[in-house]
């Protein structure tokens, strides 16, 4: 169907492509370049957040995205406000989150001429992003947005870049909106193919140790329920990644916790001992596999995943099956047969009992156990979104928040941002209104992106920062001590900030914690107080994340760090 | 082992650094690359060299597929395909040795199209290994300069690649 054609500015045709794919949201900073868009913004039915620095418009953006599985938007001008975006563009490249991301550029007749603020943005964010696209003509700008936001939200999700030169936004067009996008490099397998699933479904039936692993694809995917599903027929228990948490509950009975360096003994020992694992959207990273060449060294592979690159890239799979994880979960549970032998998961409940995961309650306490204020937030507002920075605290918030639905922990996995959980953050609880969203964040991070204190405030976002705080960059830190004689270079900064006076000088609530027992209050006082909050808990400055499976080392030769004392 | 590819892109600006890029990007090794447009001025037709195990071409097409510029990649094996390679050679030479190069150039069927006093340029279209020879034979008169176009290669028989 052609719609009747309207004459419009680039600027303006920006806007309406907005509306059309259904914008509601877009996180973004102003500048030059960009004073046509952002004349048009003003009095669009859009919500503009405006944030302090261009970095947290795309972590914003990425986090809207997580929480919701639409795709974020993010815009900044030309050079460095463009620049600023590299973090986070790399950010939701690695965890494959759907993101369009809008930059302004400097005039076309200036382009490569070194012209103030014009850097090669398209050039730079080649490697990180899924495409990227200069726009050289305003008549091009409708089916370039119109497939950037293909491109973003299908097969395996990723963030695409428009870089829009001024005169493009000034250059009068007929306006049209086309329907369909014509991409004949891009055509995404969605479907599996069915003698590869009945294959695998044969291996299933035979396996009589299989394991499920589970990565961000079926958070991507909205295979949640097909995964529970799954495993419970097939009676197979589950691991989930970092990124794939919450994609199965953590009280149900069949899961293994995470796997991997950080994970639970009983994850690693049950993926060694297999004799199938299911791999299902996840990519079999260094974090995850430990020594590669040990890594379910007894295991048949099975390898679920819509992008064929990953297939075998990292290790070698038995049954590769490309396509959509929901679509390929459905498909195996009709093909493979109902278990009925409970002696595997009564070995795995053998070591889930004999190695828990725990921590030791102080006995002379230099502050909280930061695994126990988790656990405290987890029992106070078990329905919460989970958002973290990098390092410790996200390890522990991975090991002991109970989750129990997709979309409620969002983290940086596969680049490790730190500074990333605040302003994403920002991001999950404008999509999210309606929920509690904390961020957890280690006194390091959190001062990577502290500044959008200002933006929490300003936009109303009541979004709670846990601040870890224990003067220590802890997981450096924790390097150091395991494998360099405690000699902490450069990873002490006690003392450094009153995070309680930071939050109150941007006119949020400021709240700190001392010891355990007023761990509770403060987080009663900060969900009651529905301003944004920071709470500054003094936590035990030298503590570790246990267990560990030190680098290079099989997933099984996982040691234990939490010492009696 | 070397592998021919046949990669199928859209003629747009850019495509070349994307392809390029990814190569590098992932640590592959391109021996060569050609491009250029093909019968449909929309499209653009590279024929790259690249060296690596079966597990690396298999790395390599998939990553090239994974480009939204990219419409097909083929692995032209070298028992159903052709392939070609031309080079411009300007090899010192005098009066007397200028007659030995132009018999050496007719022998590998090669032409001479540039003529100075004191040197000539010849031009060879083969696959590598004819280039190579040329080239031992003509290196002891002084080869001043050598250019190479790499290869390009296409299927055998009715099929496009």
């Amino acid at each position: 169907m052609t719609e009747p054609t309207e004459k419009m500015t680039g600027a303006r045709a920006f806007i309406e492509c907005l509306y059309r794919e259904g914008v509601d949201t877009i996180f973004g900073y102003p500048g030059g370049v960009l004073l046509p868009i952002y004349d048009e913004l003003y009095g669009a039915n859009i919500r503009h957040i405006l944030v302090r620095h261009e970095q947290a418009a795309a972590h914003a953006a990425e986090g809207y995205a997580r929480a919701t599985g639409r795709t974020g938007v993010c815009l900044a001008t030309s050079g460095p406000g463009a620049t600023n975006l590299v973090t986070g563009i790399a950010n939701a490249y690695m965890d494959s989150i759907p993101m369009v991301v809008f930059t302004g550029q400097v005039p076309s007749s200036m382009l490569g001429n070194d012209a103030f603020q014009e850097a090669n943005i398209t050039g730079i964010t080649m490697p990180i992003t899924k495409h990227n696209y200069l726009v050289q003509d305003a008549r091009d700008l409708p089916r370039i947005i119109k497939e950037a936001f293909h491109i973003a939200s299908t097969g395996r999700p990723g963030p695409v870049l428009v870089d829009m030169p001024k005169d493009i936004t000034l250059q009068e067009i007929d306006f049209y909106y086309p329907d369909k996008v014509e991409l004949r490099g891009y055509k995404p397998t969605y479907k599996g193919n069915l003698q590869q699933i009945k294959k695998a479904a044969a291996l299933i039936d035979k396996s009589k140790n299989p394991v499920i692993y589970a990565g961000g694809g079926i958070i991507n995917s909205n295979a949640s329920a097909e995964l529970i599903e799954f495993a419970e027929h097939i009676k197979a228990p589950v691991t989930t990644t970092l990124t794939g948490m919450g994609g199965f509950p953590v009280e149900h009975p069949l899961f293994l916790g995470m796997p991997g360096m950080h994970g639970t003994k009983y994850a690693n020992y049950a993926i060694q001992e297999s004799d199938l694992l299911i791999a299902v959207g996840a990519r079999f990273d260094d974090r995850v596999t430990g020594k590669l060449k040990a890594f379910a060294s007894n295991a048949k592979i099975v390898h679920i995943d819509i992008d064929p690159a990953e297939i075998s890239k990292n290790i070698k799979v038995d049954i590769p099956i490309v396509g959509d994880a929901k679509w390929i979960l459905q498909k195996l549970l009709t093909y493979s047969s109902e278990s009925q032998s409970e002696k595997w998961i009564e070995r795995i409940g053998h070591w889930k009992k004999e190695n828990p995961l725990y921590y030791i309650e102080p006995i002379t306490c230099s502050g909280i156990k930061p695994q126990y204020i988790i656990e405290q937030i987890s029992q106070a507002c078990k329905d919460a979104i989970i958002v973290t920075e990098v390092g410790q605290h996200q390890m522990w918030a991975a090991q002991y928040f109970k989750f129990n639905e997709p979309r409620t922990f969002i983290t940086s996995g596969g680049l490790g941002t730190m500074g990333y959980g605040f302003p994403a953050s920002i991001g999950v609880k404008v999509a999210r209104p309606d929920k509690v969203v904390f961020d957890i964040a280690g006194d390091g991070s959190f001062q990577m992106n502290s500044q959008e204190l200002a933006t929490a405030v300003q936009e109303n976002v009541p979004v709670i920062v846990a601040i870890f705080n224990n003067g220590y960059l802890g997981m450096v830190r924790q390097w150091q001590e395991l494998f360099h004689e405690k000699r902490y270079s450069s990873t002490c900064i006690q003392n450094s900030v009153d995070f309680v006076k930071l939050a109150e000088a941007y006119g949020a609530l400021g709240l700190r914690a001392n010891k355990p027992e007023e761990v509770r209050p403060v987080i009663e006082q900060a969900l009651a107080s529905g301003r944004p909050t920071v709470i500054d808990f003094v936590v035990e400055c030298e503590e570790n994340v246990s267990p560990m499976v030190p680098a290079g080392a099989a997933i099984n030769e996982i040691l234990d760090l939490e010492r009696k004392k | 082992m070397r592998h021919t590819l046949s990669v199928l892109v859209e003629n747009r600006y850019g495509v070349l650094t994307r392809v390029a890029g990814m190569f590098s990007r992932r640590g592959y090794n391109i021996d060569s690359l050609t491009v250029g447009v093909t019968e449909d001025p929309t499209m653009s037709r590279m024929t790259i060299v690249v060296r690596g195990d079966d597990q690396v071409l298999e790395q390599v097409t998939k990553q090239l597929n994974k480009l939204i510029d990219v419409i097909r990649v083929t692995d032209l094996k070298s028992e159903n395909s052709v392939e070609r390679e031309m080079a411009l050679i300007k090899v010192n030479c005098d009066v007397t040795s200028r007659s030995e190069i132009m018999q050496i150039a007719d022998i590998f069927r090669a032409r001479i199209i540039d003529v100075a006093s004191r040197s000539v340029v010849v031009e060879i279209t083969g696959d590598e290994g004819k280039i190579n020879a040329i080239e031992q034979l003509l290196r002891p008169f002084g080869i001043k300069e050598m250019v190479r176009t790499g290869k390009v290669a296409i299927r055998r028989g009715q099929k496009s690649s």
